[in-house]
């Protein structure tokens, strides 16, 4: 008989829209994060290193660069005879044809991969945030306090804390109240969206919150659980927790790695972050080029000048080119003289000759005001952009443009290209 | 599937130093991020032979480590797999690999029981790209014996007289080969690649070991050499061999050139090694990076020109470290100086280090001191 102690179920079906053009063609969990890694990596990784070896990807937005990366799971080790990682899209049923509406819902359409396991435990985790998690130190506090259910909680500042979903314990960390978003904060506990549940009753609110409409972990399955009495506690997480949901936060995640000891350190031996990598060679510094607090990937060539950017794979930087306070994903090429500054340039991009970014004064942009902010230029997978162009802050650019995209060779702040 | 696959990578040699004291030379890593091993399997993935032996024997752990698993060359299949084969005692043997020839007919259970119609034999410490199927359409056509691969080393400064030197007639069959000679009367040298037929194989083998012969060189290829059909193949692209301090540390070297990385790194097929799951490179402050190989892992503080740094080493604040190569997992402390040397891995030099050495003369530096207290 299959019998596993705990596995996890790893919600990874989410755009993650507030990535703009990040996410236009990749869920968020596939989106690139310090050089190498993808987001989804860390979650992943904080598995195999707490011992969990049995894990369900729920995919649902754009999922095939997370199949893709995913596979049978070797950069994890999950690639395993019983158990390992499993990819649970959403499948036509006989009777009906259910996208995941919400989180709980997707996991309550997987109850027969669960099943198939007979888990104790079941964690449930996101595929969207930057952290190293010791989960089977959260299981055992979840076992000595015989609890139902476990959530994991991050202390945030007071004044941010009426962001969050917020979770108030009593003296023993048993859970006695939630609140959503409040104006006045009582606590500054924000749930993580973790949770470790005892199979049975985790499998119980299932099938009796079946019919709720997009029914969620937050807010259905966790009240319901908690009206009816079940013993809820709140696992206070210490480490690094780091949301990157929006470019700002995204950004400035990734600018943290390259502190001279980061607060988040990737070089530790202990607790590795796995990822799956298909470029090995070493990277290359020619004569003429400089370099300064930088995280550089493998095979990146670099000619012109880098500083305080995060390089990943395989790209080049041409003679006299320069790239400040950046982050270039795999495979993108900045083209002789040009200059990037403060952008975030997704996969396989190529940025023309002499082309600036990240010039003039900020201008709120028109497009998608929120999603754009912070003064970032972001450039999505594939795009093309021409040589001696100059464009402004808070800019999108995703396709592949020409210089007549650029009247007068200027794309101003505030200003989007969007080819789709 | 025409073929299976024969490593050898027993070699030592004296003259690649104190870098071979605890490793095999197939186990030397090359440019940045790979083991010289690599090459000749990645080759043997990328022409899609699938049944691979590797037969080590000197300072085999380096090597059986980095052999740990074979999925990074795709091999472990149902059909196929990568089969590391040392020397074992047994009932009618106790002797180890007396040479290549012998190391071939200690293992020849694996040659007999395969069903591959042809092997490949191929030499554990170069470094080129190979289709090793060109090598046996050719040998097919010329209905040879054996086929031996070789290159023509009159363009660089390597010394001839340490390999295999070829003589060959207009239709590129050999009618002299010569190893190790005194005087070398070509540049074409045998680069240790061979295509035999299996069953010839097994015949040539049996034969050697009735005769108390032992080296695939002397005994049979310089032996056989007017009686079978033994035919040349021309490798024109870049090779390598490393069982020299010298031609290991310019092997490297090679590494700085456009040409040659573009070569290895970005033309097809690709060249694969065992994923080490290190973090990107990082460069804080005081960072000068001039020429210079670096890999996964390594933390910088100071300046590197004209180097190869091979993955997760640590160079502390104001060094330099020229014209050196820095295996894997260093730590050197501050305030080093590190010209014309190669660094052994898992070193930890102590701040204020200084080793100096000549272009001619290379330097091999190897320090063990406790790492975590300094």
């Amino acid at each position: 008989m299959i019998k596993k102690e705990m596995i996890a179920m790893l919600l990874a079906g989410g755009q993650g829209s507030r990535l703009g053009v990040l996410t236009s063609r990749l869920a968020k969990p596939a989106v690139a994060f310090g050089g190498k890694y993808k987001i989804i990596d860390f979650p992943l990784s904080n598995c195999i290193n707490s011992g969990i070896d049995t894990v369900g990807v729920l995919t649902q937005y754009r999922p095939l660069r997370l199949n893709q990366h995913i596979g049978i799971g070797i950069p994890w080790d999950l690639d395993r005879n019983i158990g390992g990682v499993t990819v649970l899209p959403p499948y036509e049923k006989s009777e009906n044809t259910d996208w995941y509406t919400g989180t709980a819902n997707a996991i309550y359409q997987n109850l027969e991969f669960m099943e198939y396991y007979h888990p104790k435990y079941v964690a449930i985790l996101g595929g969207d945030h930057i952290y190293k998690m010791d989960y089977e130190l959260m299981l055992d506090f979840h076992k000595k306090n015989n609890a139902k259910i476990t959530l994991a909680t991050y202390e945030v500042p007071w004044d941010e804390a009426s962001r969050f979903g917020l979770v108030i314990t009593d003296e023993n960390n048993q859970v006695q109240e939630f609140e959503e978003k409040p104006p006045v904060p009582r606590s500054n506990k924000a749930s993580m969206g973790i949770y470790i549940f005892d199979y049975d009753i985790l499998k119980d609110a299932l099938i009796a919150l079946k019919d709720q409409p997009g029914c969620d972990f937050g807010m259905h399955i966790i009240p319901y659980c908690h009206q009816r009495g079940d013993k809820i506690m709140a696992y206070n997480y210490q480490g690094y927790w780091k949301d990157v949901g929006t470019l700002s936060s995204y950004w400035e995640a990734n600018m943290e790695l390259i502190d001279i000891i980061p607060e988040f350190n990737l070089y530790e031996e202990f607790w590795r972050i796995y990822t799956k990598s298909d470029v090995l060679h070493p990277q290359y510094f020619s004569a003429n080029s400089k370099v300064s607090g930088c995280i550089v990937s493998e095979g990146a060539e670099v000619y012109g000048e880098i500083y305080n950017s995060v390089i990943g794979a395989d790209v080049t930087v041409e003679e006299g080119a320069v790239v400040r306070n950046s982050i270039v994903m795999q495979g993108s090429t900045v083209k002789a003289g040009a200059k990037v500054e403060k952008s975030i340039i997704a996969e396989n991009v190529e940025i023309g000759e002499n082309t600036e970014l990240g010039l003039f004064e900020e201008a709120p942009n028109k497009y998608n005001e929120k999603v754009y902010a912070g003064g970032l230029v972001t450039v999505g997978e594939g795009s093309v952009i021409p040589a001696n162009v100059k464009i402004g802050k808070n800019v999108a650019i995703v396709g592949i443009t020409t210089a007549d995209d650029y009247p007068d060779g200027i794309l101003a702040s505030g200003e989007s290209i969007i080819r789709q | 599937m025409k073929a299976i696959g024969i490593i050898l990578a027993g070699g030592n040699n004296k003259r690649i130093g104190r870098l071979s004291d605890k490793r095999a030379i197939s186990a030397l890593p090359i440019a940045g991020s790979y083991r010289a091993i690599d090459f000749a399997l990645s080759n043997m993935t990328n022409s899609k032979i699938s049944r691979v032996a590797v037969l080590p024997q000197f300072n085999a752990r380096s090597l059986n480590e980095h052999l740990s698993s074979s999925k990074w060359w795709d091999f472990g299949r149902k059909q196929g797999g990568l089969y590391v084969f040392t020397p074992t005692q047994t009932k009618d043997n106790n002797f180890w690999y007396q040479g290549t020839a012998d190391a071939l007919y200690q293992n020849i259970d694996f040659i007999k029981k395969s069903h591959e119609p042809y092997v490949i034999i191929a030499a554990g410490d170069g470094v080129y790209k190979l289709d090793y199927n060109a090598v046996l359409q050719k040998h097919i056509e010329k209905n040879a014996d054996i086929t031996v691969v070789y290159t023509n080393l009159k363009e660089t400064d390597d010394d001839l007289t340490r390999f295999g030197i070829l003589k060959l007639d207009e239709d590129e069959r050999i009618v002299d080969f010569e190893e190790k000679p005194l005087v070398a009367e070509s540049s074409d040298v045998s680069i240790g690649v061979y295509v035999i037929r299996r069953r010839h194989l097994i015949e040539i083998l049996e034969r050697c070991a009735r005769e108390d012969r032992y080296d695939f060189v002397k005994d049979v290829l310089v032996r056989y050499k007017g009686v079978r059909k033994i035919y040349g193949y021309k490798l024109d692209s870049y090779w390598r061999n490393i069982s020299t301090i010298d031609s290991y540390y310019r092997t490297n070297m090679d590494f700085l050139k456009k040409d040659i990385r573009d070569y290895f790194f970005k033309e097809y097929p690709d060249v694969y090694s065992k994923v080490d799951d290190l973090p990107p490179a990082k460069y804080n402050a005081g960072s000068d990076i001039k020429n210079s190989i670096i890999s996964s892992g390594c933390i910088i503080n100071g300046k590197i020109e004209n180097s190869v740094l091979f993955k997760d080493v640590y160079i502390g604040n104001n060094c330099t470290i020229k014209n050196s190569i820095i295996l894997n997992n260093v730590y050197i402390g501050d305030d080093s100086y590190i010209e014309n040397c190669i660094v052994e891995s898992r070193d930890t030099l102590r701040p204020g280090t200084n080793y100096v050495g000549t272009n001619d003369e290379i330097k091999i530096v190897v320090e063990k001191n406790v790492r975590y207290i300094l």
